[in-house]
């Protein structure tokens, strides 16, 4: 039995009829086909499924997708809108910040709202705020590097006048 | 892991809750944070036919401190309570203990209330209520009840509240004088239940104890309260002695089990040193604030 839902991902609206069980990641993953977001664990425990409702972290295999009726989305396919690497991504990339690269969608959103709400973290507050992602392969060195060069990138960008931030 | 399937309800007041739980009775389940009850419907350890979602509600994630009275609404999330500045210098047992439950994402939709309905004996708020004398406040359909803390829990994930029954707000008798806390935690690593962990709040007057509350986690069937303990330190000055002697009769108090996290005598010995521990750090907390 389907139930009508309109959820605005990454800006975009968009309207579907959901079973009441479908989970959020069930629903981002293969009826949106965004499938930069992982399933890791299924037991809400890795954070591989990290999404921002609302602007805020959760774990989309622990929510339902028919809450999310008349709320933002916003999933790491959100990063690369307009094409270039996000400063995140392009950080995790120069600072080897991921090996396999599964848990890195959900790094990337936990980083973004960390940085949304405070530019400038200090390695503590980075490793707080990430403490709900985990990371098998690289020992979260490079992860908390690459957070930093990229909130010093964007706070950069931040000081550059609005028309000089792009170019290579 | 999809859930078994199951009707699913969003009320947008109070009322409209009530009447859902009351025609649906043990036919539905209310649905807060989700961190506790997905996961069960999703390894079907739970299939209830209805579920009622209260995220919608206005009004019930309140805090208020007013008429001596602090009241939480349960669905104050916990990080809600981890960033609550009020909280941090009046209530830090409670500022404590919120930012070691579970992991950041799971507190950005986790709830206060829905973690005292859930009652597992190793979850952190029920010793945190115990500990500051909170009651519960439980309405239905045909009227709402208040429960003390130590009357709500009955066991693990059992509590007093009925199935027709919502938890709408936690309400706490307002610190006085100067006042501490403490919650100390042991866990394995983030994200982990507790193995032990002790709460602490404390009162002070003209340098004697006016009330002490602890409460204890994952060393029963349920959080309990040490009130032994508590009663040993009514009216006394906090010196080394009356702290040892109330971290000896907490420690009795506990009702550890062994498992793959420690032994019974390791628990009841952390115990001991947490409620020591806990205790200092409120006398400290109690000097500095107001
Ligand atoms: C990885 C992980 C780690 C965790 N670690 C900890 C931890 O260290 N310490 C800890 O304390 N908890 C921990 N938790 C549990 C977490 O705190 C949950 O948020 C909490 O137990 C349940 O709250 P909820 O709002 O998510 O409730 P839900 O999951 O929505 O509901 C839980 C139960 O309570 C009932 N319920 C909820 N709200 C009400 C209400 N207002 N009235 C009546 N009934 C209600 C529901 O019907 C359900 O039976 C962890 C969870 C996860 C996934
Ligand atoms: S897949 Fe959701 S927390 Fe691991
Ligand atoms: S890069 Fe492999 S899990 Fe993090």
């Amino acid at each position: 039995m389907g139930r009508p839902i309109t959820v605005t991902v990454n800006g975009e609206k968009t309207s579907a009829e959901v079973e009441p069980r479908l989970l959020l990641v069930h629903f981002i993953r293969e009826r949106l086909r965004l499938t930069g977001t992982h399933i890791g664990c299924d037991t809400t425990h890795c954070g591989a499924c990290t999404v921002l409702f609302d602007g805020v972290p959760v774990k989309s295999c622990t929510m339902l997708a028919v809450q999310a009726d008349g709320r933002q989305l916003t999933t790491v396919e959100a990063l690369h809108a307009g094409g270039a690497l996000h400063p995140i991504q392009a950080a995790f990339k120069e600072e080897h910040g991921l090996q396999c690269g599964f848990c890195t969608p959900g790094m990337m959103m936990s980083s973004f709202a960390l940085l949304a709400e405070n530019p400038d973290p200090t390695e503590e507050e980075i490793r707080w705020a990430l403490s709900g992602n985990i990371c098998r392969c690289t020992g979260y060195m490079n992860i908390v590097k690459a957070v930093r060069a990229a909130a010093v990138q964007m706070k950069e960008a931040a000081a550059v006048p609005a028309g000089a931030a792009t170019g290579s | 892991m999809l859930p078994a399937p199951f009707e699913y309800h969003a009320p947008h007041t109070t009322e409209e809750t009530l009447e859902l739980l009351d025609q649906l009775g043990d036919e539905g389940k209310v649905l807060a944070g989700g961190q506790s009850l997905i996961p069960l419907l999703k390894l079907r350890f739970a299939s209830p036919a209805h579920l009622v979602d209260v995220n919608r509600v206005p009004g019930l994630d309140v805090i208020e401190e007013r008429d001596g009275v602090l009241r939480i609404g349960a669905l104050f999330r916990h990080k809600a309570a981890e960033r609550s500045t009020m909280l941090a210098s009046r209530y830090p047992v409670i500022a404590e203990a919120a930012g070691q439950v579970a992991d950041p994402i799971v507190r950005n939709r986790g709830t206060v209330g829905g973690s005292l309905a859930h009652a597992d004996p190793a979850g952190d708020w029920g010793s945190v209520m115990l500990a500051l004398d909170a009651e519960f406040v439980l309405q239905s359909k045909s009227g709402r009840r208040s429960v003390k803390a130590r009357d709500f829990f009955s066991g693990p994930f059992s509590t007093a509240l009925q199935p027709n029954e919502l938890l709408t707000e936690i309400r706490i008798p307002a610190a006085q004088g100067r006042t501490g806390g403490a919650y100390l935690k042991l866990e394995r690593k983030v994200g982990d239940f507790a193995t032990v962990a002790v709460a602490v709040h404390l009162q002070m007057d003209d340098g004697k104890v006016r009330s002490a509350g602890i409460g204890l986690t994952a060393v029963g069937a349920q959080n309990l309260k040490a009130e032994q303990a508590e009663a040993a330190l009514r009216g006394r000055p906090l010196d080394d002695a009356a702290i040892n002697e109330a971290a000896e009769l907490a420690a009795a108090a506990a009702e550890p089990k062994a498992d793959q996290r420690g032994s019974e005598a390791y628990k009841r010995n952390v115990v001991r040193v947490f409620t020591q521990r806990g205790l200092r750090r409120a006398r400290e907390r109690a000097r500095g604030g107001a």
